[in-house]
């Protein structure tokens, strides 16, 4: 499998760059991926394994004002936890499994049942925001706004970047549906798979928010 | 296995024939990089003027200027002058020109690629940084004016909005967002960077053959990656403390131009300290350490000898990057922190000068008994070695807890870190500039202007900031707009004059300078050969300027190390890095 850490390192040690051996395929469609050479696959994996590693800084930055800004505040009030937060959880989980599933179809060629699942994936994505939407709108409700404590401010901002994140997630997922894969430099196979990756990312990312707020709330 | 999907449209890598995707829109690694390098030049050259105001300021300090409403400067003009200096030399030239300019067109020829490794992605971050630097200048332009509090902007001043000066309404706001874009803009330059290094190398382009300029250019993306993040984060929780309401760095009971503030509680200033210095401090390295890398490729090339000890060089770029992380709170000493902490970051941070000597001591032992040029190129990165070490040795003062609080906030602190940040890398640049622009515009810097040039910035420089050192030493406070009022320091008046003079001086050699570059760009030397310095590394095996795909399509192969100068048995003096062994000619 490409993009594994280990891989990259084989590579890294082996000092095998890019374009050593000739693209595969050799479709001598012109312009079939316009003005752009061809890169290897596992460039793509790298690039995916950086940006979730900027996208942890970014939330351990913000993990840590809310640890820090706890420790500091006599002002901290408790934020509860609007319960249809736990039902958005379970969406979320179960469409990492979705996801799983439709890449395993997309590999054994069922093309319709790829497509099905991976709808319903993106379905449950969407459903997943309109939760959170619901929670903010509910806690609102009970008078917990923005600025009313730093306890909820970390809440609407920690789910915010959250859902800010998985909305590239379902862009993503919108994307491997609806892109022209013949003129693309990669498969819509490996698109998948990169979507694969980020969503199940997104759920971790989920999870750990939701222990962090669920914690020191 | 590796493997190219769906084709990948070999040999269709065509260059694009209008002008909007050849050279506004473009995809291209080498005119990116040259958008970038124009970018820096305009910015550097607002940096400059509004260096140049503050100056006539500080020279003369009463004096009525025309050029001023009611012929004086105001004390929040000086303010929003010094903060917009600061934040447009930091961000517009010291992260874009060494990393995003010179980086973008060179490391993908270096390593023998045909272009980054996503070109659409490398276009978006030069448009969102160009979006980043309007933003920013658009806050001269707003009410208030642009933001007067620094390029640090500390809370909580900075977190309350305009009734904490007038600059920090509108143009405060407008400085954390055009901040914010930065950062994005920033985060995919690196990513790309690192990808294409790890990915794109050509076969035999070996980590232990790659020029030092990649191995900064890889570092610094690192650090940009892992960095850029965490000041994004900050710049949203200060954006919302300034217009949600929050009190995430605001802290209760402040009483702010005789109003008490009363709709804040509980927020931590410091907690903003952390975070931006946690990202500022690498921000440093992001500067200087290009430069490093550009300083060892030209030292070794015109000494025609290989770099000294070229692992140890390669072991203290990954050293120093990986201690910048380290030690952010040695901007933060007078801070309250604990002496224990203090005392942590204190080891931590001298224990940069290791890294920082091995480099030192590795370029002086790669001029020893070498065939020394002395061109243009040369001398600027001589000019950085002598930069780098006045201005490191500084740091080894400041590093300490006890010093540091008699200095903290002085013009001590300023000389240090515009030697060894700012002009330091401005010379690396240079340095870069004068070696390249042959490769990149297939035409000769003038060297005779140059030579002026230099000697005039070399020495204006030390003039400006070896003086500030003692001012510093004498207890001057910096950013402050008049210290006329104060005894001591009013003696400490002719110095001012002094560094102002020599600073117009400098400025007018940099007019040298932009004469030297258009005048070249149009009527400079021809440069006919590919490899006009006798260099190694792949960039020179190609034409001047170099074709859209880089290598027209034949990939290089990598045989040699990035420095094999004066090797014995060879005929030449130099063997490129693409030379076949039974080519290389024998003695």
């Amino acid at each position: 499998m490409a993009g594994t850490v280990a891989e990259d390192l084989e590579i890294i040690d082996a000092g095998r760059g890019g374009g050593t051996g000739t693209p595969a395929g050799g479709d001598d469609d012109s312009g079939s991926s316009g003005p752009l050479h061809p890169v290897p696959k596992r460039a793509y994996f790298t690039a995916l394994q950086l940006g979730l590693a900027a996208i942890v800084m970014f939330f351990m930055a913000l993990a840590s004002s809310y640890i820090v800004r706890r420790g500091l505040g006599l002002d901290w009030q408790r934020t509860p936890l609007p319960p249809v937060l736990w039902f958005n959880t379970v969406v979320l989980l179960t469409s990492s499994v979705t996801i799983v599933v439709a890449r395993k179809k997309l590999e054994g060629g069922e093309r319709e049942a790829f497509r099905s699942w991976w709808w319903v994936t993106t379905g449950l994505g969407l459903l997943f925001l309109a939760g959170q939407i619901i929670a903010w709108r509910q806690l609102a409700a009970a008078g917990m706004l923005l600025s009313t404590n730093p306890s909820s401010s970390f809440f609407y901002l920690l789910t915010a970047a959250h859902g800010a994140h998985l909305a590239g997630g379902i862009f993503s997922l919108f994307y491997v549906t609806f892109r022209n894969w013949k003129r693309s430099r990669i498969s819509q196979a490996t698109a998948a798979e990169l979507t694969s990756i980020y969503w199940h990312f997104m759920d971790g990312l989920w999870i750990f928010l939701l222990v962090l707020l669920t914690l020191g709330r | 296995m590796v493997t190219h999907e769906n084709g990948g449209g070999h040999g269709h890598h065509q260059a694009p024939t209008g002008f909007i995707r050849k050279y506004v829109f473009s995809i291209d690694h080498k005119v990116i990089g040259i958008q970038y390098l124009c970018l820096a030049l305009f910015s550097v050259f607002v940096g400059m003027a509004l260096s140049a105001l503050m100056r006539l300021h500080l020279g003369w300090p009463n004096a009525h200027w025309s050029i001023f409403k009611g012929g004086l400067m105001t004390p929040e003009q000086y303010l929003a002058l010094m903060t917009m200096h600061g934040t447009i030399m930091v961000f517009m030239v010291l992260t874009t020109a060494p990393q995003s300019g010179f980086g973008n067109y060179f490391l993908p020829i270096q390593i023998g690629a045909a272009d980054m490794a996503f070109p659409v992605l490398n276009m978006l971050s030069f448009w969102t940084t160009m979006v980043s630097l309007l933003v920013m200048i658009a806050a001269f332009f707003v009410a208030g004016g642009a933001p007067i509090g620094g390029w640090t902007s500390y809370p909580p001043l900075s977190a309350l909005g305009e009734m904490a000066g007038p600059g920090q309404g509108a143009g405060e706001t407008l400085w954390i967002i055009g901040l914010a874009i930065f950062c994005g803009a920033s985060l995919m330059g690196a990513l790309n960077f690192i990808t294409t290094l790890i990915d794109l190398r050509v076969k035999g382009m070996t980590l232990g053959r790659l020029p030092l300029t990649c191995w900064t250019w890889f570092v610094t993306a690192i650090l940009g990656l892992l960095a850029f993040g965490v000041l994004l984060a900050a710049c949203i929780l200060l954006l919302l403390d300034r217009i949600a309401g929050t009190s995430f760095f605001i802290p209760g009971g402040l009483v702010i131009t005789d109003q008490v503030i009363t709709w804040h509680k509980g927020g931590s200033p410091l907690l903003w300290q952390h975070l931006f210095w946690f990202f500022g401090h690498p921000e440093v390295y992001i500067a200087i350490l290009p430069g490093m890398g550009v300083a060892s490729h030209l030292l070794s090339t015109f000494s025609r000898k290989p770099v000294f000890g070229y692992r140890a060089m390669v072991g203290a770029i990954c050293g120093i990057g990986f201690l910048g992380f380290c030690v952010w709170g040695h901007h933060m000493f007078i801070s309250g922190m604990s002496p224990y902490s203090a005392f942590a970051f204190s080891i931590l941070t001298m224990t940069i000068g290791v890294p920082s000597a091995i480099k030192t001591f590795n370029w002086l032992g790669t001029l020893w008994g070498g065939k020394i040029t002395f061109n243009c190129a040369m001398l600027f990165a001589l000019g950085f070695v002598s930069l780098f070490v006045s201005g490191g040795l500084s740091g080894l003062f400041l590093a300490q807890p006890a010093l540091d609080l008699y200095l903290h906030d002085g013009y001590f602190v300023v000389a240090h870190f515009h030697l060894i940040m700012g002009v330091a890398a401005i010379f690396g640049m240079f340095a870069g500039l004068y070696f390249w622009f042959p490769k990149m515009f297939g035409r000769f810097l003038n060297e005779g202007i140059g030579k002026l040039h230099f000697w005039l910035t070399f020495i204006g420089v030390y003039a400006i900031f070896m003086p500030m050192h003692f001012l510093g030493l004498a207890g001057h406070p910096r950013r402050y707009f008049d210290t006329t009022a104060v005894d001591f320091l009013q003696k400490l008046q002719p110095v001012h004059v002094f560094i102002s003079i020599a600073a117009f001086i400098t400025i007018g050699a940099q007019l040298i300078f932009l004469f030297n570059f258009f005048y070249s760009l149009f009527a400079g030397k021809e440069c006919k050969e590919e490899n006009p310095w006798h260099a190694t590394t792949l960039e020179w095996s190609i034409p001047s300027p170099p074709p859209f795909d880089n290598f027209a399509g034949v990939e290089p192969v990598v045989y040699h190390g990035p420095y094999e100068f004066s090797v014995p048995g060879a005929a030449d003096d130099y063997i490129p890095q693409h030379l076949a062994p039974n080519l290389v000619k024998k003695a």
